[in-house]
């Protein structure tokens, strides 16, 4: 579980985390929606450690994250697996390598051990027999679910997607929704996506919290978002037409 | 304050570098890939200006050297200390300061700008340690077998333009690169291409490291770190050569 206590960022004189509090509960997935510009990769930034807070508090099952020192950091992240907007696999390596990676640096498998984890996280995310194909070989689709192996390749207690939907088609986005909902359940991960697709918020959305200009302001899941009278979240889910049609047909208009 | 802001950063940059890395055996791996990386692939080049260069100063000494009061084995010696003194540890490194310097610069901006370094930053890893740390080790343990390299072609190519073009006789020259020979001044040579191998690929690696931006902004870093590097080199080559020979 991690729970964020009244965090808030500025960058110069801009707010653009304002006094956040959420509870991302272990073995759902956790969802932080919001319109571009309103601050939730930020969020996700404070929260692993990429900026840092101005106040407020992190709390790893406990563990306040800010206040640690480097080592005991370390030791947080090497629990957390992220999964980039752009993938962020490394280039130079094979698809086999770059799940390998985090084997190599912390665990004391032998080869034949790792292979078998990394054969087990491709065969999860269904890339199993492209071990030798470089990330400049890979689709977009196919991208996202090698950093997704990568993700989960050491076991991580906490999953952190940024926008793991974008630039995919419906179709490969809800293959990969569905991957990181039976991930979470399957391995009891604490999972935040971070996403402005209404359909992973409806399908996988087990707590979502939405922001707007910095602020947290409805929590609930993705069911009960359709039948929200919040103003600012209504204009935010039905702000396209089809979801407008969908919306009138659902109160009879 | 910009030059401040600058040096403090990349001290606080090899601080992180220099600390202890999460596990030897995939550091010890990555060094020996450098190693091939920066160093090894370098070899070609070094060894076809070293040669040439070493002709050319043969045939310039020979042409300078028309007074009967000079001894015909001086070519051999211009080009001995010439080559061991200047222009191997020197300006041979200018010249890897460019291939290298870029190649360390470029290779890390982008994967800053792709946010690989983000990536390894939240795995647990000390990435300025795991990028940058193999380049330096790798840089200060292959720069000197290159450069003495270098001084071993550039003389032997002085030895084959020489007495091909018939500025000097094979016996004048070989006596000339014996003559007045001091072992310190290979230490003195050795103790400069290990600093420049230092500043290289850390001031590369520290431009590369703090890309900001897209692919003209590691362009930018790219250039950035050749023409910095070079600077460094020398200024401490006049550093250490007043250190040295005063």
């Amino acid at each position: 579980m991690i729970e964020i206590k009244d965090i808030s960022k500025s960058f110069g004189d801009r707010l653009v985390v304002d006094n956040v509090s959420f509870v991302f509960e272990q073995g759902k997935t956790n969802l932080i929606i919001g319109e571009s510009g309103s601050g939730k990769t930020t969020i996700m930034k404070l929260m692993v450690g990429l900026h840092e807070i101005d106040k407020g508090e992190i709390l790893y099952d406990g563990q306040n994250f800010p206040t640690l020192g480097v080592k005991d950091k370390q030791e947080v992240r090497k629990k957390i697996g992220m999964l980039f907007q752009g993938g962020a696999l490394f280039d130079s390596q094979t698809l086999e390598e770059n799940v390998r990676f985090p084997l190599d640096m912390f665990t004391s498998m032998s080869h034949a051990e790792k292979m078998d984890r990394v054969n087990f996280c491709l065969e999860k995310v269904q890339l199993n027999g492209k071990n030798k194909l470089y990330p400049g070989e890979l689709s977009g689709g196919m991208k996202k679910r090698a950093a997704l192996a990568r993700a989960i390749a050491n076991q991580p207690q906490y999953l952190f997607c940024d926008e793991p939907n974008s630039g995919l088609d419906p179709k490969t986005s809800i293959v990969i929704d569905n991957l990181i909902q039976n991930l979470t359940h399957e391995f009891d991960i604490t999972t935040i996506v971070i996403t402005h697709d209404m359909n992973s918020v409806v399908e996988i959305g087990e707590n979502v919290l939405y922001i707007y200009k910095g602020k947290p302001w409805w929590t609930g899941n993705g069911k009960e978002i359709l039948k929200t009278e919040n103003p600012e979240l209504l204009d935010f889910v039905f702000a396209s037409g089809f979801m407008k049609e969908v919306y009138n047909a659902v109160k009879g208009k | 304050m910009n030059l401040f802001f600058h040096l403090g950063r990349y001290f606080i940059l090899i601080k992180r570098v220099f600390s202890k890395p999460e596990k030897m055996s995939v550091y010890m791996k990555q060094i020996v890939h450098e190693i091939d990386n920066i160093g090894i692939s370098s070899l070609p080049i070094i060894a076809i200006i070293s040669f040439f260069m070493g002709g050319v100063i043969t045939i310039q000494s020979a042409f300078g050297f028309t007074s009967p009061l000079v001894p015909l084995y001086a070519v051999g010696f211009t080009v001995r200390e010439s080559m061991l003194l200047e222009f191997c540890p020197t300006i041979v490194c200018l010249i890897l300061a460019g291939k290298m310097g870029s190649n360390i610069a470029s290779e890390i901006g982008s994967m800053r700008i792709t946010e690989q370094i983000d990536a390894l930053e939240i795995m647990g890893i000390n990435s300025a340690g795991y990028l940058i740390l193999p380049k330096i080790l790798g840089g200060v343990l292959i720069l000197p077998f290159l450069i003495a390299i270098s001084m071993f072609l550039g003389i032997f190519g002085g030895y084959v333009m020489g007495v091909a073009t018939h500025a000097c006789t094979s016996y004048e020259y070989i006596f000339g690169i014996q003559a007045f020979f001091e072992p310190w001044k290979l230490y003195y040579s050795f103790t400069k291409v290990v600093t420049f191998a230092f500043l290289i690929t850390s001031i590369s690696a520290y431009f590369g490291y703090y890309t900001h931006g897209g692919a003209l902004e590691v362009g930018k870093s790219s250039t950035a770190a050749v023409v910095y590097s070079s600077i460094l080199i020398l200024i401490f080559n006049f550093l250490l050569t007043q250190l040295f020979l005063t």
